[in-house]
């Protein structure tokens, strides 16, 4: 039976090109914000781009908050967080005041803290990923790789799951596991083929 | 460590790419489909399409008879996202939200404005609000008038709008624009580089993202908008359409250079 990929569909960001992505690598994915869809879903993806608060906010009016603990948590259901859809993943937000995550993962969301004055936030463009640990997510990939990055915010886990980091006036957080939970601060369906190579392995994992 | 980014311009004209100079004068250089999986060889890092149809009826009178003209710019953002898996930014005619949202939907990343921002400046913030600051890039179309100052113009360059570009560009930061897209009328299609005053003094006025554009004719250029304009990001057009492999070459150079580029 092929594997139902449902790509969680909260308005917030362009859901359109992590579908594409997956066509192009030979999956076919649903856009859907429909609890029934991601019930029955094997992989989930949360993409998003935009802010903390507004995210959480339209994953709540949409009653799809219960639905992935309970498929995430629970049944254990491989989960890809993708920028703000691995934010959302955590307990809390500061973007736009004080905000409850999903809480998969224990830590916050915050700015950017960086002294640096010539850097220029958002942080945005291309950036070297260094990989950490193993995660299945490297497979065929080199020691680091180039991702295209779009943010002003970051995540600031609170428990040891961050495999993957970049250097931005200091040392953040790119790539997180937690057993089924995945995360990229990065844009993998806007990385060419190192991002696509993620997306593959996280749905042949 | 971030790298600086290598844009590739494309302006589209009633559903054809063409060539511009000095913001007026276009050829048409043929079918914008035909050309998309060449950019994902090329290691070009983002795409901007600009749409400068005057009209809203696409009839060029001609039309390739192998390939269907996609004459709808919302056609074309879909084509080329399902091809191209870099950051695609479209501007041109957008005028409301709801024409945010269609191109959004429709596989772009990013927006850029640039006359409604000037007639109606909240739209920036209207617009940053919704989508995010990052989704809004604030394009400025630059030409030294006849005091000798850099002035700002809209509608592609006809009108002059009486504000300094250095004035505006801190004003749409401040507005919430994720990124500015500056452009020079006067080196439009001239090849003759960078105006690098003016990217300098825009650059060092901001803290967002200042992506230079207009006038390239060689590769040093593109190492003179990153070292001397400062730019955080060096677009251009017609170098690319006329040159093959030029993306790979300009990346090679910009590295020899001591700038770090996505080889």
């Amino acid at each position: 039976m092929p594997k139902k990929i449902v790509i969680v569909d909260y308005n917030m960001g362009n859901l359109a090109s992590v579908a594409n992505a997956l066509d192009y690598i030979g999956y076919k994915a649903i856009i859907s914000n429909k609890v029934d869809d991601i019930k029955s879903a094997d992989y989930i993806i949360l993409p998003g781009v935009g802010a903390f608060a507004d995210g959480m906010k339209n994953l709540i009016d949409l009653g799809l908050v219960d639905v992935l603990k309970e498929q995430v948590l629970e049944r254990k259901k491989p989960f890809l967080g993708l920028c703000l859809g691995m934010q959302l993943a955590a307990e809390k937000g500061y973007e736009n005041g004080l905000t409850q995550g999903l809480g998969f993962i224990k830590g916050k969301v915050k700015k950017f803290d960086i002294k640096n004055k010539d850097l220029r936030i958002p942080h945005i463009g291309w950036n070297e990923v260094y990989f950490k640990k193993n995660c299945i997510l490297f497979d065929k990939l080199n020691k680091s790789e180039v991702f295209y990055f779009v943010h002003s915010y970051c995540l600031f886990p609170e428990e040891d799951i961050v495999v993957g980091t970049f250097d931005y006036g200091g040392e953040f957080v790119a790539i997180i596991q937690k057993d089924n939970i995945f995360g990229t601060q990065f844009h993998p369906e806007k990385s060419q083929k190192a991002g696509l190579q993620i997306l593959k392995n996280f749905i042949e994992s | 460590m971030l790298k600086k980014r290598l844009i590739t311009c494309l302006f589209l004209m009633n559903g054809m790419l063409v060539r511009s100079e000095k913001f007026n004068y276009h050829n048409a250089l043929g079918n914008p489909i035909h050309q998309l999986e060449r950019y994902n060889d090329w290691r070009v890092d983002e795409l901007i399409y600009i749409d400068i149809s005057r009209q809203d009826t696409y009839d060029l009178g001609r039309y390739d008879t192998k390939v269907k003209i996609k004459d709808n710019i919302l056609d074309i953002i879909s084509e080329v996202s399902k091809k191209c898996f870099i950051p695609l930014t479209f501007g041109g005619r957008i005028r409301t939200i709801q024409d945010i949202r269609e191109r959004l939907k429709r596989g772009a990343d990013k927006i850029t404005i640039n006359t409604i921002a000037i007639e109606n400046p909240d739209f920036i913030t209207e617009a940053a609000g919704i989508f995010g600051s990052q989704c809004i890039v604030v394009s400025i179309d630059v030409k030294i008038n006849d005091k000798g100052e850099y002035e700002v113009y809209k509608e592609f360059g006809q009108i002059p709008t009486g504000m300094s570009s250095v004035e505006w560009a801190k004003k749409v930061e401040l507005l919430g624009a994720g990124e500015i897209f500056l452009n020079s009328i006067d080196r439009d299609g001239t090849g003759e580089g960078y105006d690098l005053d003016l990217i300098k003094m825009v650059s060092e006025s901001v803290n967002i993202p200042v992506i230079a554009c207009g006038g390239v004719g060689k590769f040093e250029d593109f190492v003179d908008g990153i070292k001397i304009g400062k730019a955080s990001a060096v677009a251009a057009g017609n170098i690319f359409n006329f040159t093959e492999i030029s993306a790979i070459n300009a990346k090679k150079l910009m590295k020899e250079n001591g700038i770090e580029v996505r080889i």
